[in-house]
């Protein structure tokens, strides 16, 4: 097959570039430009990026033997995933960019020119597992559950799924380094990313102030008691702790989470742990990763990236103006936004996702 | 599959001559500014290149200021000359430039004015690819006073077109107002002597010549000063330190020397293979539009063409999966391909800046590479237009 590796810089990306060459594709690899101006997003940042990510990408590309271009994608990325960003957490939710880029950007913008330009698919460094079963090309777990990235796929429909292909996914991430260093991969070494790409100072608060404006409102009870001030509710999750500095402690003595972001009123609701007990999800746009599911299931939802999987119910409501994705959980789950995604689970199959707009 | 080099103007493959020059040279130790005799016998070599050079583009030998770079001579004689003219008379603040010079012109005239030191003022070109000669006329005659120093490229490196060097030194020298020509992609191509143009300082560089990375020269007018950039041993005229590279200016001057001798039948050979390469392209993409001259002041070699819903990124990756090199010719910013501002400055819309390719040729260009080219275009330009994001 033809591919287009999608090459950040880090050491995933190029181990699975590397594979992909020696299972006998054509590869070619491609580091994308997520900004223009690379001082604006890249400076100092630990993400996937900077100039010198590129840099190292193309020295990737070089020992692996496969011909490096750069593709600038900074419109795309601005405009789907920054912009949603701020967009999402104006309105009080919390999004992941992450899920955002790989279904606007790696597996749509970067695929569809891929395959315009001749190519079968694109392959990535991300930790999940494909499987054709029965003709149907299926989203797994990795292998390593402490890397499974499978979560932030989960936005991929069957047509993108057909073509991503995911070299890492039967590996342990130490391996990978391993076998970086085998290969004479400079990157071998080189430390994971965890921060927002965009956000190179890790001050996710602090930029969303800087762009968003900081007003100053209320913290209340759900019986609208006032307990103290923040500089803007949409800095605010469901579920935080920390960061609140209440004037008014709880009676009880228990520790306070915030329960609702009301960004209209620019208020934040906080309340005991017990208050954010979540028994039923929802979410609107699902995307399936295989076949639609019929009648009720059993399976599993997870709602953060590395969080756990909680055994529920889940059905596919149709009886209202758009198509609802419900889960019923076995336990509740605790703090829980809406904005985040909640992916469903058959076993270590990815069924599919919906973008949580209410809880229970 | 057949590897086939369009893109000469980026850099041209290194001439037998130039190579054999070079190895010979690198195998001689010495260095040219020491005293005993293997210093004298380096220090030989690069004077009598000196000489030769001077007599192939019509220049004084002293007036030959050896630099690694092209850009490093541009910026030697945009700051230099700009610092020593202020210095002379602070109110000489300003600078012409075309809108559309090379970047290693553009960047240090900028840098110039974002300091504050300078004032920057682009001459306009028109939609040809030739600069504003009325333009240029009206603000030296209005603000000669305030002019430190005029530097317009002899030809462009991105189209190709030949810039009016003599009109523009005329109307500099009518004012005394020292003229700059970076004529990196003239030397060897085109007739270009120093002393006829009537400039104060040029540029030529090796690697655009058929002679290696890493030579170029400042030919700046005798009996004149200007602020040096590099401090340190003074070893080219006191202007320029670094140790001289003796090995690189033998080559460079072989490879200049064999390309001026063969000029005229160079000239004819290219500029036919530049034909047939339009009319190839026009004959299987009909809607293409160029953006060099078809004839006229123009280099042999380069023509720049717009394939209308495509972006150059694509038709590159493509293009090179062929096995044919070709350039946008712009400058990257982290690899990312920013449209020109040399077809921005003749009017071509960012659009129309972003879908453009330079084919630049070479002597080493065959008709059979154009060929070659006719039988993939299509299906490259068919692809490139699939993935267009318009």
């Amino acid at each position: 097959m033809k591919l287009i590796a999608a090459m950040s810089g880090g050491v995933d990306s190029a181990v699975a570039a590397a594979r992909a060459k020696e299972a006998g594709h054509e590869v070619i690899g491609v580091h994308l430009a997520l900004s223009k101006n690379p001082k604006k997003y890249r400076s100092g940042a630990r993400g996937c990026c900077t100039i010198e990510d590129s840099h190292d990408a193309r020295r990737a590309a070089d020992v692996i033997g496969i011909p490096f271009y750069i593709w600038d994608m900074s419109d795309e990325f601005h405009e789907n995933v920054v912009e949603n960003f701020l967009a999402e957490y104006a309105a009080g939710n919390t999004p992941n960019p992450c899920l955002r880029c790989n279904e606007k950007i790696k597996f749509a913008a970067v695929l569809d020119r891929a395959r315009a330009m001749g190519f079968d698919g694109v392959v990535t460094g991300h930790y999940a597992q494909t499987k054709d079963i029965d003709g149907q090309r299926l989203l797994y777990r990795a292998v390593d559950s402490g890397k499974d990235q499978s979560y932030v796929l989960a936005v991929l429909n069957q047509e993108q799924i057909n073509g991503a292909h995911f070299p890492l996914g039967d590996t342990t991430k130490d391996d990978v380094r391993l076998e970086a260093k085998s290969r004479g991969l400079s990157v071998a070494l080189k430390p994971d990313s965890h921060d927002i790409c965009f956000v190179p100072s890790g001050d996710n608060a602090g930029w969303l102030r800087e762009r968003l404006g900081s007003q100053v409102g209320d913290i209340v009870d759900e019986a609208g008691n006032k307990l103290g001030e923040h500089n803007g509710a949409y800095t605010f999750t469901i579920g935080q702790r920390r960061g609140l500095a209440l004037s008014v402690p709880e009676k009880t003595g228990e520790p306070r989470y915030v329960l609702k972001v009301e960004p209209v009123n620019n208020r934040v609701v906080v309340g005991v742990k017990a208050d954010l007990a979540i028994h039923e999800v929802s979410g609107l746009s699902p995307i399936w990763c295989g076949p639609k599911p019929s009648g009720q299931k059993s399976g599993f939802i997870q709602v953060r990236a590395h969080g756990s999987a909680h055994s529920c119910k889940y059905f596919l409501d149709e009886s209202g103006p758009l198509p609802e994705l419900k889960a019923v959980v076995d336990q509740p789950i605790y703090g829980l936004a809406t904005g985040q995604a909640m992916v469903i689970y058959d076993g270590d199959r990815v069924v599919g996702s919906a973008t949580i707009t209410g809880t229970k | 599959m057949p590897q086939v080099y369009f893109d000469h103007a980026s850099t041209t493959p290194i001439s037998s001559v130039a190579l054999e020059s070079f190895i010979e040279q690198s195998k001689l130790v010495g260095n040219p500014s020491s005293l005993h005799s293997n210093g004298r016998l380096a220090r030989k070599k690069v004077e009598e290149s000196r000489e030769t050079l001077a007599n192939l583009i019509g220049c004084h030998s002293s007036e030959i200021i050896f630099t690694a770079s092209g850009t490093e001579a541009n910026n030697l004689a945009i700051k230099g000359i700009f610092w020593h003219r202020l210095k002379e008379d602070p109110k000489r603040k300003l600078i012409l430039i075309s809108s559309f010079e090379h970047h290693a012109v553009l960047d240090p005239a900028l840098w110039l004015g974002e300091s504050g030191q300078a004032e920057i003022l682009m001459i306009n070109v028109n939609k040809d690819g030739y600069i504003d000669l009325e333009q240029m006329e009206s603000v030296i005659k209005e603000r000669h006073e305030e002019i430190a120093l005029i530097s317009v490229m002899h030809s462009n490196n991105e189209v190709g077109t030949i810039q009016p060097i003599k009109e523009i030194a005329k109307l500099a020298e009518a004012y005394k107002i020292p003229l700059h020509s970076d004529a990196v992609q003239s030397l060897g191509k085109v007739k270009l002597s120093f002393k006829d143009l009537g400039l104060f300082a040029m540029t030529v560089s090796a690697h655009k010549v058929g002679g290696p990375v890493g030579v170029a020269a400042l030919i700046l007018k005798k009996g004149v000063d200007i602020t040096p950039l590099l401090h340190g041993g003074g070893q080219e005229r006191d202007i320029r330190s670094g140790t001289i590279n003796a090995a690189g200016i033998a080559s460079f001057v072989s490879a200049t020397a064999s390309a001026m001798r063969d000029m005229e039948g160079n000239y004819q050979k290219v500029f036919a293979l530049r034909s047939k390469l339009i009319s190839t392209i026009q004959g299987q993409v009909s809607d293409v539009r160029l953006n060099s001259p078809l004839e006229g002041e123009i280099l042999p070699g380069i023509a720049n063409i717009e394939f209308p819903s495509t972006e150059s990124d694509s038709m590159l990756l493509l293009f090179d999966a062929e096995g044919i090199a070709c350039s946008t010719g712009s400058a990257c910013s982290a690899g990312v391909q920013e449209a020109s501002h040399v077809l921005l400055a003749m009017g071509r819309s960012q659009a129309q800046a972003r879908s453009s390719l330079r084919f630049s040729l070479g002597i080493s260009n065959s008709e059979s590479e154009i060929e070659y080219l006719e039988a993939c275009i299509k299906r490259v330009i068919d692809r490139a237009r699939a993935a267009y994001r318009g």
